[in-house]
């Protein structure tokens, strides 16, 4: 009878000891030393805090008197938000078949492919300061730059879908000698009709909230109303619209995600 | 007729799936095509309609040279060629009668495809064929409702609304159980024989291929090794089509070579 062990440990993920020590230590002291050297001002911390507390004295309690404004702001946001996702969605479907390694050439695939990362690459208040530029202030601004977001997250997703079909369905259609749209339409469609609504449904709910943001930097809507309230001190009516932005949300989510389910 | 001359199916730089393959298929025969899995049937059968593009050899079918043909040729000529498949490919979102619509894809318009507006011929067409199986019933109901056999009768009618020269099936009832397999076959040997059309099935169950079947192909490694009425398909012959290992084979292959 051999004398069975009765101790057993993990062992360390990184198993070189002078590696995994020294690991531990460098960030430690890249810590230590990024706390040092940050120029991190405590008396204007402090002399914030009182700013800070004078904004949310002043917000109490919010102000609904302006609701008209209020009601205006939302129903821009509300059009903005419908316009891009309808637009983003009907130039979504083509670049998404574009994007599918499965469907598209080669060239045409690379191509997709480029747009939609430089659709994605860049932050949409980023994207909306460059269209802010180009097209001025306002809505139209904020629904071009909602576009250009919902084609980063629909194209890519709704792309990734197209590429895992049952190709046999494919297959069937061309041996029946159907043409290149026809084909799509029979044989892929179908297949990815329950995801377009899913993310069409759920990008309607993303473009709400993001149109709150852009309208900050001018893209109109919501955030725009939002900024104007902050830059004539009505913190008071800045806290109205922010807490109806955060119902409007919460509903929006409700609402979307019900219909996912039911979809699903 | 259907002439397959020299045909040869290399994938990449291996050894060939298929090897100088002559068949011909004439009549309104049935004929089945056995061999273990690998052999090469289900390639042969692609080959055909091109699903997968032949290395060389040429594939006629009544006088058209199918390897010869443009991408636009093609798609015109593969409405003669009607294919039927093992998991049925059906669209499972869409209605039966879509399905079956869709072999008629490659003579309507995209648009007339698109908006469902069917020619009145191809729907009288559809419903007799949908009779003659027994699932015009179904024909409102979405494909994938329905059971296993219903699914690979769409499929069958979809093929046949095609109206083709030759019938083409890669193990149409692998994926069914055993009765509901021969209610298939039996109804592919009945259509073979009502609308005069040759049928080319790759088929595993070797009791089903001699009872149904006016010719029995056996394929080993690339190669036609048996050929003959079922009747001549005995213990001597099954053994060489499914026996030994492919490494040993190739082995051997590369020996006499």
């Amino acid at each position: 009878m051999s004398t069975a062990k009765d101790t057993w440990r993990k062992a360390p993920f990184i198993a070189n000891p002078l590696l995994r020590y020294g690991l531990m230590i460098a960030v430690a002291v890249y810590f230590v030393v990024t706390l040092a050297t940050l120029p991190i001002d405590w008396d204007r911390v402090a002399d914030g805090m009182t700013r800070a507390q004078r904004i949310f004295s002043g917000a109490f309690p919010p102000s609904f008197e302006r609701a008209g404004l209020l009601f205006d702001g939302f129903m821009e946001s509300l059009k903005i938000a419908i316009l891009a996702t309808v637009g983003g969605i009907l130039l979504s479907v083509p670049l998404a078949f574009m994007a599918a390694s499965n469907i598209a050439v080669k060239p045409v695939y690379l191509m997709g492919r480029g747009i939609i990362i430089v659709a994605r690459s860049f932050h949409p208040v980023i994207v909306a300061i460059i269209f802010v530029k180009a097209v001025g202030f306002g809505p139209f601004a904020g629904a071009l730059t909602l576009v250009v977001y919902s084609i980063g997250f629909v194209a890519k997703l709704l792309a990734e879908r197209i590429e895992e079909i049952d190709f046999g369905q494919v297959e069937a259609m061309r041996s029946a000698g159907a043409g290149f749209i026809a084909t799509l339409a029979y044989a892929v469609m179908p297949q990815i009709m329950p995801r377009l609504v899913g993310l069409g449904i759920y990008q309607l709910d993303s473009n709400l909230r993001a149109s709150a943001v852009v309208g900050i930097v001018g893209a109109g809507g919501i955030g725009a109303t939002l900024a104007n309230a902050f830059g004539r001190y009505d913190y008071d009516f800045a806290l109205a619209i922010t807490m109806v932005i955060v119902g409007v949300i919460l509903i929006s989510e409700a609402v979307s995600g019900f219909i996912r389910k039911r979809i699903a | 007729m259907l002439k397959i001359t020299k045909l040869t199916k290399r994938y990449g730089s291996g050894d060939p799936v298929l090897k100088e393959l002559d068949l011909t298929v004439e009549g309104d025969q049935l004929t089945s095509v056995i061999g273990s899995s690998g052999a090469g049937k289900s390639t042969l059968l692609r080959c055909i309609n091109r699903l997968v593009e032949p290395t060389s050899g040429t594939v006629e079918l009544n006088g058209t040279d199918f390897t010869k043909l443009s991408r636009r040729e093609l798609r015109t000529a593969r409405r003669r060629i009607g294919m039927v498949f093992q998991g049925f490919n059906l669209i499972d979102r869409l209605t039966v009668m879509e399905n079956v619509q869709s072999g008629r894809l490659g003579y309507i318009s995209t648009w007339a495809a698109l908006t469902r507006r069917y020619p009145r011929e191809d729907i009288c067409h559809a419903y007799e064929l949908m009779e003659r199986v027994g699932i015009a019933h179904y024909a409102n109901k979405r494909a994938d409702e329905l059971s296993g056999g219903e699914r690979q009768r769409v499929g069958v009618v979809r093929a046949l609304m095609q109206r083709p020269e030759i019938l083409l099936a890669d193990e149409p009832t692998a994926s069914l159980d055993p009765k509901t397999s021969e209610q298939i076959m039996t109804l592919l040997r009945d259509l073979a024989n009502e609308l005069k059309l040759p049928v080319i099935i790759n088929i595993h169950n070797v009791t089903e291929a001699k009872e149904f079947s006016d010719r029995i192909v056996g394929m080993r490694y690339g190669r036609i090794i048996f050929d003959d009425k079922p009747a001549a398909l005995g213990k001597e012959q099954m053994d060489e089509i499914y026996a030994g290992v492919p490494a040993e084979d190739r082995a051997q292959v590369g020996a006499a070579a």
